[in-house]
């Protein structure tokens, strides 16, 4: 008689957990949109484990509610509860269980962090299009004093080997869009070596390979996409690259994520997708000139709020209003 | 086994026969193992206010999106000291010094720690850690987060970056030299009686803890001498535009502190493994799963430290290898806490607040540890990496993972270190206080992350001001949260109920003396003659002859 209702109850309560947990983890509504090729795939992921953590945390916080309530020790109750050590076949299946559970999401992590492109930057073909047209960019930046503008040449002289670089489907093959991107305090600079212009905002077109070479002029700084689900930190010294493909036209931000100074959190701009034919009209427009949106304002904001050296600034205005390196 | 007299050997400058500590004794290079372990807990909760208020100050900042109340130089300055002290100054103190000095000689049956000395020594290095890092305020305070990774740190406020360099060389050094005493304490000095597997599995911890301190420390040691040296001396060790690499520094930090999360919860998972079963008048499940998986988690532990940088320079094997490798953390520590719950089941469990707050960090531990399993892997990580959503997870593990087991210890052996009980009801209203305040505060914070709020800004994007605003009155619940607990502890240390050589019917060794205990803990050694953790199993024997009932 106690047998049968015991595990009736458990079987309902394994069914509702499980109905609960696969509805948390599809409704739950805490990602932003998707933009890139790679976020449903860090999105799904995100789902699975989700749900298999809402199961378990049921699970578990259910048997301490239940266990609290019904095993307290009510008014006037003495002694001692069953003296039960261990249960061997019990402690084997809870060890059991969760190490499949990683192993599980240890492979899958592998799969998609390789169809993500995790797995491949520095892919070759690219490099030789690529590197030495930005390496010398850079070298006529070399005579510049700063330390700063030393770095930046390191990283651009060798090709990344770090970051998300081509996903399977492009892999061996030269991105659509190169596009050098340097982080300083507070802000980012991208420069389009194939077109000259040089902006404080990034734009590509959709659904087109792009891969950005990341590099630090001063500190750590961590470009971040949220709705990309991108995010590669730009190391002084260290070249890293970002490759994707956008997949929405839109205006997304770009977010610094590596602690950088006082103004860190006002390190912000946005990335703005365009369908191919606004991003040809924009790059006609800007060809040659470099249109920097960001540095007025970058201006202002540096000297009035962030306590910026004006040399700083005037360096960041140089670059941007005259991208053509002799001048430099 | 006559090293379980070594200590009566030592010849102690001690008063003749105290009954008790007088208050001037804990401000004094005292060796006794409970006076060092009193110092130590008082000395960090100091640190707590202390860094709770900067926390506070914080979040009256994040209140809304705008940089108006604090300059974003001096937010960065709290960001920064507020999470050293929390680590370095709080929670391992407390545990590992506090709880562990004071514990580990009384449950092995010993008269005091190894070398005496060398234990008033090491917690003598914590306060002027602490006033360091108090007076480089004065130099515009450290701003590159407790992380400090150049060229951040060697370019900002250089000062105080040094001082709180030197903070954390003598902090690492009290616990190298703590760990040391620890081991060589239990190895050596329990009682004869006991067997090691009868050992109370705080200790087990505490061995665990303190081989893994041994190990780590030193290269966190080494890794901030060269910054040190490269802020101040012209060394270009991770200046890159000279020679050096910024990733070197984040692998050798990351070396240690990784594990330095397992530093401050293993001693913790040991309190909740003494506080459960005496409650819950159980015998602790799995007793032999319990202690092998400190050791497990402290060996793979050593082999994570890479899940921090999966965003930095890291190589895509290394993503790959460390993946797996923090995945599989996972498993001991699951084992610990499905151990814990089934050493609930058919007991009968007393609600008093050390069982609450043993309970309520069950609750909290397992949804940090499950962000923490989505957090190690790869894919996951690089989307909220650096984000509110690690914020929310490590807080869920030490704020509910490790200070409401620090709470939970202390309501437990309170009575044991001062004969008086602490007051049950305000210690239902602490709890009940925390566990809303730390909810309120840092469960929102997973949905800032991921929906793209980067962590350790003073100011932010807009749309996250509602969100942003649940958080800071979560604060103010946890800052009032305090006010119940300090006046229990002061109203009771002086006029509480007398609590009795053991008030909880505990089996550990420590329950066997006076409380508080004499000052070579006892006038006869005592000698073990059942296990730690024998609940109810007198009675089962008994019960055929008689009623008998253990209970006081
Ligand atoms: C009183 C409750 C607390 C509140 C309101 C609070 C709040 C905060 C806030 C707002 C941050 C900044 C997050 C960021 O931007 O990265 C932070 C960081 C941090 N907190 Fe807490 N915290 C509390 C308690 C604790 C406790 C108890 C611990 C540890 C035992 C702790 C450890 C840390 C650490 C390690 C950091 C990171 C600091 C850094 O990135 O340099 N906090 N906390
Ligand atoms: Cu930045
Ligand atoms: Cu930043």
């Amino acid at each position: 008689m106690e047998q049968i209702p015991a595990s009736i109850w458990t079987l309902t309560a394994g069914v509702v957990v499980t109905l609960i947990s696969f509805w948390v983890g599809h409704h739950h509504g805490l990602l932003p949109e998707q933009a890139s090729e790679q976020a449903p795939l860090v999105d799904n992921f995100f789902d699975i484990m989700l749900t298999i953590g809402t199961a378990l945390f049921l699970v578990v916080q259910g048997a301490i509610i239940l266990f609290v309530i019904r095993y307290r020790r009510r008014a006037g109750e003495e002694g001692d509860g069953l003296p039960v050590e261990g249960n061997l076949p019990l402690e084997a299946f809870w060890t059991a269980i969760p190490a499949l559970i990683v192993i599980f999401l240890g492979i899958y992590s592998v799969d998609i962090f390789q169809r993500m492109g995790g797995l491949n930057p520095g892919d070759h073909a690219m490099h030789s299009m690529h590197a030495p047209k930005s390496g010398m960019a850079v070298v006529a930046q070399a005579p510049s004093k700063t330390t700063s503008d030393a770095t930046a040449l390191l990283a651009a002289a060798q090709p990344p080997e770090i970051g998300i670089g081509a996903s399977p489907d492009v892999q061996g093959k030269a991105p659509d869009l190169v596009v050098d991107v340097a982080g300083m305090q507070y802000a980012w600079i991208f420069t389009y070596p194939d077109s000259g212009i040089v902006s404080g905002e990034l734009h590509i077109p959709v659904g087109k390979d792009v891969q950005l070479n990341l590099s630090a002029r001063d500190v750590i700084h961590s470009f971040w996409v949220p709705q990309f689900r991108l995010k590669q930190d730009a190391i002084p010294g260290v070249p890293t690259e970002l490759r994707f493909k956008a997949t929405k036209v839109g205006t997304y931000p770009v977010v610094c994520a590596e602690l950088c100074g006082g103004y860190h959190g006002a390190m912000r701009t946005q990335v703005i997708v365009h369908t191919p034919e606004d991003f040809e009209t924009w790059r006609r427009q800007n060809q040659g000139i470099a249109t920097a949106p960001v540095i007025p304002s970058l201006r202002d904001r540096h000297i009035h709020e962030m306590g910026v050296t004006a040399e700083l600034v005037a360096q960041v205005e140089a670059i941007a209003h005259d991208p053509s390196p002799e001048k430099l | 086994m006559a090293q379980a007299q070594l200590p009566l050997d030592t010849p102690l400058s001690l008063p003749e026969h105290p009954k008790a500590w007088k208050w001037y004794d804990y401000f004094t290079f005292n060796v006794d193992h409970k006076v060092i372990g009193i110092q130590y807990l008082v000395t960090a909760f100091i640190f707590y206010l202390i860094g709770g208020l900067m926390a506070v100050a914080m979040r009256t900042e994040l209140a809304t999106a705008d940089s108006d109340f604090l300059d974003p130089n001096l937010y960065n300055a709290f960001l920064t000291n507020h999470g050293t002290i929390m680590i370095f100054l709080w929670v391992v103190p407390a545990a590992i010094g506090g709880f562990g000095n004071y514990l580990v000689p009384l449950m092995i049956g010993a008269r005091d720690m190894a070398f005496p000395r060398l234990n008033a020594l090491a917690f003598w290095l914590n306060p002027p850690a602490g006033a360091l890092l108090l007076a480089s305020f004065l130099f515009g305070g450290a701003q590159a987060g407790w992380t400090s990774y150049p060229p951040l740190s060697t370019m900002t406020a250089t000062t105080a970056q040094s001082m709180w360099i030197l903070a954390i060389i003598l902090v690492g050094t009290s616990s190298i030299l703590g760990s040391v005493n620890f081991i060589v304490t239990i190895w050596k000095m329990k009682v004869p009686s006991m067997r090691w597997n009868q050992l109370p599995l705080f200790c087990w911890a505490m061995l665990a803890t303190s081989l893994l301190a041994l190990v780590s420390t030193p290269v966190l040691a080494a890794g901030l001498i060269l910054l040190l040296f490269d802020i101040n001396f012209g060394t270009s060790f991770y200046k890159p535009d000279a020679g050096g690499n910024v990733v070197i520094y984040q692998h050798l930090f990351w070396f240690y502190s990784h594990p330095a999360v397992y530093l401050m919860i293993l001693p913790i998972f040991g309190i909740m493994s003494e506080v459960i079963p005496v409650h819950a008048r159980k015998p602790i499940f799995g007793y032999q799963a319990i202690a092998y998986s400190s050791l497990a988690i402290c060996c793979v532990g050593l082999f994570v430290w890479v899940h921090h940088m999966f965003t930095s320079g890291t190589p895509p094997w290394m993503r790959m290898f460390f993946t797996i490798s923090t995945l599989i953390v996972a498993v001991p520590t699951g084992v610990k806490i499905f151990s814990w719950v089934a050493t609930l089941w058919g007991g009968k469990i007393r609600l008093n607040s050390a069982m609450l707050f043993a309970i309520g960090l069950m609750s909290m531990f397992v949804l940090g540890g499950l962000s923490g399993v989505t957090l190690g892997t790869a894919p996951v990580d690089i989307h909220v990496h650096d984000t509110y959503y690690v914020v929310a997870h490590f807080h869920y593990v030490l704020f509910g993972g490790s200070v409401f087991g620090l709470y939970a210890g202390i309501y437990h052996w309170f009575p044991k270190m001062t004969g008086r009980l602490l007051d049950e009801r305000l210690g239902i209203l602490h709890f009940v206080l925390t566990l809303i305040g730390t909810n309120l505060t840092f469960l929102p914070m997973h949905e800032l992350g991921l929906k793209g709020m980067p962590r350790r800004v003073a100011m932010y994007d807009p749309q996250f001001e509602p969100v942003n605003l649940i958080c800071t009155i979560g604060a103010f619940v946890l800052a009032f949260s305090i006010i119940p607990f300090l006046i229990n502890i002061i109203w009771s240390w002086n006029k509480g109920k007398i609590a009795g050589d053991n008030p909880w019917g505990g089996l550990t060794l420590e329950w066997t003396t006076s409380s508080p205990p004499l000052i070579e803990n006892w006038e006869v050694l005592p000698v073990v003659t059942k296990g730690p953790y024998d609940y109810g199993i007198e009675r089962r024997q008994e019960s055929t002859d008689e009623d008998h009932d253990e209970e006081e």
